[in-house]
C-alpha cells in the first residue's frame, strides 16, 4: 500500500481538481491557469530531454509546438465541424471525443517528424550551430505556416471551440481539463520511462562526451534522432492542447518569445532534473500570472510617490523584460537552477517509499 | 534586360553593405572569443536609435550653421562611439563575469541570447510601441549609370562598407592590435603568459564591432527612415546567417557571405512573393551548415580525444 501512496495521491487529486471543476467551486480563470501549468509542465520537461540530458541547446522550442498546434486544430475543424474552408464535418460531431486525443496524437506525430529537421544536422554540428540551427528551424516553421493562406496565414486560425462544443453536447463535463491531465501524465510518464531506458543512458552518456560514447558503441545518431523526435513530438503535443484550449491560433504566439519561455522554465528547474521541470513550469505559470496583477499595482504606486512622469505608464510589455532577465540573473549566479541534475527524492530520500517505479 | 540586371545589383550591393557591416561584428567577436554574440543584431538597433537621438539633437542645434553632409559627418562618429559605449557595456556586464567564473559555454550563449531580447523589450518598453522617423539629413541625389538609378546614399553605404572592409583588413594584418586579436583566438591561454593584456584585447574587438554595427544603423536608418524596436532581430539574424556562410571568424568571408546572401534574397523576392524570403534564407543556411558546417572560408577543426 505505500508503494502506491504516490500515485493514489494523484489520481485522487485530479479527480478533485475534475470534480471541483464539474460542480464551479473553482472559477474559470483558476482553472484556465490550471491549464496553462499542464501545458507548460509538457514543454518544460519535453526540452528538458535536448537542453537537460542530452546536454545540447536547442532553442526553436516554440516552431515544433507551432507545428502540433496547427495541425491539430486543422484536423479536429476539418473532422468535426462544419467550416467555411474544409466544408461539412467528415464525421459526425457526436464522435468529437473520441477522435479528439487521436487528433492531437497526429499533431504531436507530425511535430515529431517535424523535428528531423533539427535531429539530421545535429549529426556533424554541436554546440553553438546547432543552437542556430533550432531558431531557424523555428523561423522557417512559423514563416511556412504565414505563407499558407488556407488556413489563415497570419492572421491565425479559429474554430476549435465548435470541437470543444461539440464535446461538451456529447457529455457535460469540463473536457479541455481532463485531457490536459491526461496530457500531461502521459508526457511525464514517457518521459521517465524514456530517461530510465537504456535511450536515455545513451543520451545522457552524449551529453558527458559524445566521441566517448561512440567509441563505447552507443549509437549517437540513432540516441539523437530518438531525442529529438520525441522532445519535438511532445511539444506538439503541448501545442495542440493550446490550441484547442485558447480555440485561436496564430503563427506569431509561437515565436522565439515562447521557445525563451520554454528555455527559462528549462534552466530555472535544473537540467536533467523531470522534477525540477515540473516544479519550475508551475512556478513560471504562477509568476507570469502574478505580474498580470503585480505591474499595474508597481505603477499606480510609482506613480503616487511621483517616481515617474504622469504621461509615462509602466506597461505589460514589461513582462517581456523581466523573463529573460530571469534568466540572465539564473546564469549568472545559480546556472543549475534549483535542482540541477537531482530529483526530489534526491533531496528527500523519504518520498522513495511513497512510490514504485517500474 | 541589362538594365534590369545592373539595377538589382545595385540593390543588393546596397542591401549587402548592411548584412557585411553587421555580420563583421559577429565574426570579430566570435574570432577572439569564439563566442556568438547573439545580441548584436540588438545593439545595431539601439546603434539606430542613438543614430536618430544624435541626429536629432545636432539638427535642432545646428541647422542654421551646417549643411546636411557636415551633420552627417559630425553625427556617425558620434553615433559609433555611443554604440560602442552600449557594447562594451555588455561585455562588461554580461560577458566578463561568466568568463571569470570559466563558466561553461553555453551559459555564456544563453546569456547573450537573453541580452538581446532584454534590449528590444527594453526599449519597447520605455519609449512605447509608436514607431520613429528618421529626420531627413541631406537631399536624395539620383544618379543614372547606364539606365539604372543609384541614389547617393546608395553610393555611401556601398562606400562605407569597403571602406569599413579595407579598414578592418589593415587592423587584423598590419597592427599590434591586430596581431594580438590573432593570437587570442590562437591560444586563449598562452596569450597572458606573453603579457598580452587580454581584456584590453577582447574590449577592443567589441568596441570595433559595435561601432560598426552603429555605423550601420545609422546608414539603415538614413536609407530607411523608420525605426521599430524588433528591426533589429531579423537583420541581425540574417547578418549571422551572412557571417556564417562566409565562415565565421574570417572578415573576408563576412563580407563575401553579406554580399551572397543580398543577390540571393533579393534575386529570391523578385521573383517569388517577398513573404518568402526569410524561410528562404533560413533554409540556405541549414544547407550550409549541413553541407560545410564551418562556411566557405572557415577551416575545419578536429576534436582532441
Amino acid at each position: 500500500m505505500q508503494k502506491h501512496t504516490f500515485t493514489i495521491a494523484l489520481l485522487l487529486s485530479c479527480l478533485a481538481l475534475v470534480g471541483s471543476a464539474q460542480y464551479s467551486l473553482l472559477d474559470q480563470y483558476i482553472l484556465t491557469v490550471i491549464m496553462f501549468m499542464g501545458i507548460n509542465i509538457i514543454l518544460s520537461s519535453s526540452l528538458n530531454i535536448i537542453n537537460g540530458y542530452m546536454g545540447e541547446f536547442s532553442c526553436g522550442h516554440g516552431g515544433f509546438m507551432c507545428v502540433g498546434a496547427y495541425v491539430s486544430s486543422v484536423l479536429s475543424v476539418a473532422l468535426f465541424t462544419k467550416d467555411k474552408v474544409f466544408g461539412p464535418a467528415l464525421l459526425p460531431p457526436d464522435l468529437a471525443w473520441l477522435g479528439f486525443p487521436f487528433v492531437i496524437l497526429a499533431g504531436a506525430g507530425v511535430a515529431a517528424i517535424a523535428g528531423l529537421i533539427v535531429a539530421l544536422p545535429s549529426f556533424k554540428t554541436r554546440g553553438d550551430y546547432l543552437a542556430i540551427i533550432t531558431i531557424a528551424a523555428n523561423y522557417m516553421i512559423i514563416s511556412a505556416i504565414e505563407n499558407m493562406d488556407v488556413i489563415g496565414g497570419p492572421r491565425g486560425f479559429q474554430g476549435m471551440k465548435r470541437v470543444i462544443n461539440a464535446m461538451g453536447d456529447t457529455a457535460d463535463i469540463p473536457w479541455m481539463l481532463i485531457w490536459i491531465i491526461i496530457g500531461t501524465l502521459f508526457s511525464i510518464w514517457i518521459i521517465r520511462r524514456f530517461v530510465s531506458s537504456t535511450y536515455g543512458k545513451g543520451i545522457i552518456a552524449i551529453s558527458q562526451d559524445e566521441v566517448a560514447a561512440e567509441i563505447m558503441s552507443v549509437n549517437t545518431n540513432k540516441m539523437k534522432i530518438a531525442a529529438f523526435m520525441l522532445s519535438s513530438g511532445l511539444a506538439g503535443l503541448a501545442g495542440g492542447l493550446f490550441a484547442h484550449v485558447y480555440g485561436y491560433v496564430n503563427p506569431q504566439s509561437f515565436n522565439i518569445m515562447k521557445s525563451t519561455e520554454c528555455l527559462v522554465m528549462v534552466y530555472l528547474g535544473g537540467m536533467g532534473s523531470l522534477s525540477g521541470s515540473v516544479l519550475s513550469a508551475v512556478l513560471f505559470t504562477m509568476l507570469i500570472e502574478a505580474l498580470r496583477f503585480v505591474i499595474p499595482e508597481i505603477d499606480s504606486l510609482m506613480h503616487t510617490m511621483g517616481i515617474l512622469p504622469d504621461s509615462y505608464e509602466i506597461s505589460q510589455v514589461w513582462k517581456w523584460v523581466i523573463i529573460p532577465l530571469i534568466l540572465f540573473f539564473l546564469m549568472q549566479f545559480r546556472p543549475e537552477g534549483i535542482l540541477g541534475n537531482r530529483e526530489l527524492p534526491d533531496l528527500f530520500p523519504k518520498l522513495r517509499k511513497l512510490y514504485s517505479f517500474r | 534586360m541589362l538594365q534590369g540586371f545592373l539595377q538589382y545589383v545595385i540593390n543588393s550591393l546596397q542591401w549587402g553593405s548592411f548584412y557585411a557591416l553587421i555580420a563583421v561584428g559577429y565574426t570579430l567577436v566570435y574570432g577572439v572569443l569564439l563566442l556568438i554574440n547573439f545580441a548584436h543584431g540588438d545593439i545595431f538597433m539601439v546603434g539606430a536609435y542613438i543614430a536618430f537621438f544624435v541626429s536629432s539633437m545636432l539638427i535642432a542645434e545646428l541647422s542654421g550653421f551646417a549643411s546636411g553632409w557636415m551633420l552627417v559627418a559630425m553625427a556617425v562618429p558620434l553615433t559609433m562611439l555611443l554604440t560602442a559605449c552600449v557594447g562594451v557595456t555588455l561585455e562588461r556586464v554580461a560577458y566578463r563575469p561568466l568568463r571569470k567564473k570559466g563558466a561553461h559555454r553555453l551559459y555564456v550563449v544563453i546569456t547573450a541570447l537573453m541580452c538581446g531580447l532584454i534590449l528590444e523589450n527594453g526599449n519597447l518598453a520605455l519609449l512605447g510601441a509608436s514607431r520613429k522617423k528618421f529626420p531627413e539629413m541631406v537631399d536624395t541625389v539620383v544618379l543614372n549609370i547606364g539606365g539604372a538609378s543609384i541614389t547617393n546614399l546608395k553610393l555611401m553605404v556601398i562606400f562605407a562598407a569597403i571602406g569599413v572592409f579595407l579598414f578592418l583588413h589593415w587592423i587584423v594584418t598590419k597592427t599590434k592590435l591586430g596581431m594580438a586579436m590573432r593570437a587570442v583566438s590562437f591560444d586563449k591561454f598562452a596569450v597572458p603568459l606573453m603579457g598580452i593584456p587580454l581584456n584590453t584585447v577582447i574590449v577592443f574587438t567589441f568596441i570595433l564591432g559595435s561601432g560598426f554595427a552603429g555605423l550601420a544603423g545609422m546608414l539603415f536608418a538614413m536609407s530607411y527612415p523608420i525605426l521599430e524596436p524588433y528591426m533589429g532581430a531579423l537583420i541581425g539574424w540574417k547578418a549571422f546567417i551572412a557571417a556564417v556562410v562566409g565562415g565565421i571568424g574570417d572578415i573576408r568571408g563576412a563580407f563575401i557571405g553579406g554580399f551572397l546572401l543580398a543577390f540571393i534574397e533579393i534575386g529570391v523576392a523578385s521573383v517569388l512573393p517577398s513573404s518568402f524570403r526569410d524561410l528562404f534564407a533560413f533554409s540556405i543556411l541549414l544547407v550550409i551548415l549541413w553541407m560545410k558546417p564551418t562556411g566557405l572560408f572557415g577551416i575545419a577543426k578536429t576534436t582532441k580525444i
